[in-house]
């Protein structure tokens, strides 16, 4: 099996050599940077597979890194990473760019196992993120600009559901009779609309209800 | 409240009360107290106007004979001007040059008497108090306000829009006032004109002084808000963080206790930072959240709860709250998983609760009769009230408890 390049950037130098004792030998750590401009000159430099990014550092956050990055067109897979729970960055950060997002109690083989997902192309959702993602497409007082983009379907709904139950992949694929490819095309499709979504009460309403 | 001295020797952030941005523009007015024959006025005067403070004292002594004015202009300049703040002794007075300007005004006196030359009577009032208005108007704006002004903001230019305008009327009509009575016409209207034009210019010199008063209140007040909330960060910290390591480096030998305690004080710090401060009881995703957060202390369980939108506790609701709290229980006692997950959605029509853990499960068929928890605590209680519950386990596979209760039932 194809080891997965890894990027550390995380402000607290504890947290990154405890991440790196924890994954488990699929990965290999390239590197470990500290904060915006480091992490952007790791990126350049060493070209990980995926970035493990946190959320709240020195100099702009990881949004920051995301913005710089993606923004010079580079192709780099990025997983947020973040002890926060709060609607803002969640949303933010997925907005911004990133594939998943997990918070920083995941245990090792967990965030072994959504490293490899990310690197793979597929998408991550914590319970948590899902439980956003619930409340936000269902706050519909105004009528979709892009029906397409703005609201999700019924098996999407489930899937989302099923993650926020605590529920893994192959456990959802179980429950509702799909392989897991279809749940990983679901949840990737539900990414793409967070990213896209021209409702900005996406973000705005993040803000205004505070619901964590 | 106890503070921690660290953070009581935290540097003051207070706004900055000059503007780095107007190195060049004039200091505001202020008496200087060294130097001074009277009270500063006229040398702090001629310090705003780069003049010699010869000039303004002449000037100001040549004005006193002229019906007083200069005695006006300096009265109220000497009221509305503020001290210069000197550290140490203050400086007495020159009083040489106090008799010096002294024998000089009686000697213009008496030559004006003899003369008759300071004749305006009345008339140059108008004209005193247009000019001490426009004055005082002019050294109240210190530099920071005269770069608000300049900086745009619409309700300052409008504030100032409308002074200034005032201003101008009042000089403009103490200088018809001046030529209407020297002219010795319509004698008996002047009287009205210039009571208008006393009141207005008293206005005129109150108006920036309340104002500056104002604001001096709103900038305390500010500041005292700030520091009470640096207070009560303190003594959050002190009170929960500090405390919980110190607990934590009591118990380090008990890693279950230091788990325990590590997590309740995430929790805690977690809803400090980033719940809304509300009523724990007020509506199901606060009630869901604290029913997890005590069985998480009782059990030393990791809880992880979802919400998806909120509404008002019902009746029927407290009971589905009930029977969650129940089904956390027995996940934590007997199913030993490590984490067990909470979702709790609230749609239109009915509140859905998972509790959920990947545990050991058992069969449901088994669990003697005599066995109050998921018969009475669960199933009973949310079918007394209108709800369902429905359980799925395995052996190996864990338990999911589903409860579900209407709205409004």
């Amino acid at each position: 099996m194809k080891t997965v390049r890894v990027l550390i950037v995380d402000d607290h130098r504890l947290f990154r050599s405890g991440v790196r004792a924890e994954l488990g030998p699929s990965i290999q750590v390239v590197g470990e940077a500290e904060d915006v401009d480091s992490a952007v000159k790791a990126i350049a430099e060493l070209a990980p597979d995926v970035v493990l990014l946190d959320v709240h550092m020195p100099g702009g956050g990881g949004q920051e890194v995301l913005r710089r990055v993606l923004g010079s067109g580079a192709q780099v897979r990025f997983l947020a990473l973040s002890v926060s729970d709060a609607a803002e960055d969640v949303i933010g950060v997925i907005r911004g760019g990133a594939r998943g997002y997990v918070t920083k109690t995941i245990s090792g083989a967990e965030l072994t196992d959504a490293i490899i997902r990310v690197s793979e192309g597929d998408a991550v959702f914590s319970p948590r993120l899902a439980g956003f993602v619930l409340d936000a497409f269902a706050s519909t007082e105004a009528p979709p600009i892009d029906p397409e983009l703005d609201s999700l379907t019924q098996r999407e709904r489930e899937v989302l559901r099923l993650i926020a139950r605590g529920y893994a992949y192959k456990e959802i694929a179980k429950e509702l009779f799909i392989s897991v490819k279809t749940v990983e095309t679901h949840v990737s499709s539900v990414l793409r609309k967070l990213q896209l979504s021209n409702r900005h009460e996406l973000s705005r309403w993040a803000t205004a209800r505070r619901l964590v | 409240m106890t503070m921690l001295p660290e953070m009581s020797e935290m540097p003051n952030a207070t706004m900055p009360n000059t503007m780095p941005g107007a190195p060049e523009a004039p200091p505001r007015l202020v008496r200087p107290m060294t130097g001074r024959v009277i009270a500063g006025v006229a040398q702090g005067a001629a310090a705003q106007l780069r003049l010699d403070p010869v000039v303004m004292r002449l000037a100001f002594v040549l004005l006193t004979v002229v019906d007083g004015l200069g005695f006006v202009a300096y009265a109220a300049l000497w009221m509305f001007t503020p001290k210069e703040q000197l550290k140490g002794r203050v400086p007495g007075r020159d009083w040489g040059q106090l008799a010096a300007y002294g024998v000089l005004w009686l000697v213009l006196a008496a030559f004006g008497w003899l003369t008759g030359a300071p004749s305006g009577g009345y008339g140059t009032w108008p004209l005193a108090i247009g000019g001490v208005g426009a004055l005082i108007l002019w050294q109240q704006a210190d530099p920071d306000r005269r770069q608000r002004w300049m900086s745009g903001a619409v309700q300052q230019v409008n504030a100032t829009w409308v002074r200034t305008s005032i201003g101008a009327l009042l000089v403009v009509v103490g200088a018809i006032g001046f030529l209407a009575a020297s002219g010795e016409l319509a004698k008996a209207g002047t009287g009205l004109v210039f009571t208008a034009v006393v009141v207005g210019g008293i206005a005129m010199i109150a108006a920036p002084w309340l104002a500056s008063l104002i604001q001096e209140l709103q900038r305390e007040r500010t500041e005292r808000i700030r520091q009470e909330e640096r207070a009560e960060m303190a003594a959050h910290v002190h009170d929960s963080v500090l405390h919980t390591l110190t607990l934590i480096q009591r118990n380090a030998h008990d890693s279950r206790e230091v788990t325990r305690l590590a997590r309740s004080q995430e929790r805690e710090l977690r809803n400090w930072l980033y719940q809304p401060k509300q009523d724990a009881d007020a509506t199901l995703a606060a009630a869901v959240r604290r029913v997890a957060a005590e069985e998480e202390d009782a059990h030393g369980v990791h809880i992880e709860v979802v919400c998806v939108g909120d509404c008002e506790l019902t009746e029927g609701l407290v009971a589905l709250l009930h029977a969650a709290r129940q089904a956390m229980v027995n996940a934590a006692k007997y199913s030993e998983a490590s984490v067990i997950s909470v979702y709790a959605e609230v749609e239109p029509e009915e509140v859905t609760v998972f509790i959920r853990d990947r545990g050991k499960g058992f069969v449901l068929d088994d669990v003697p009769e005599d066995r109050m928890g998921i018969r009475q605590s669960i199933i009973g209680r949310m079918e007394r009230n209108g709800g369902s519950a429905r359980i799925r386990t395995e052996p190996g596979d864990g338990t999911e408890v589903m409860l579900t209760m209407k709205r409004n039932p």
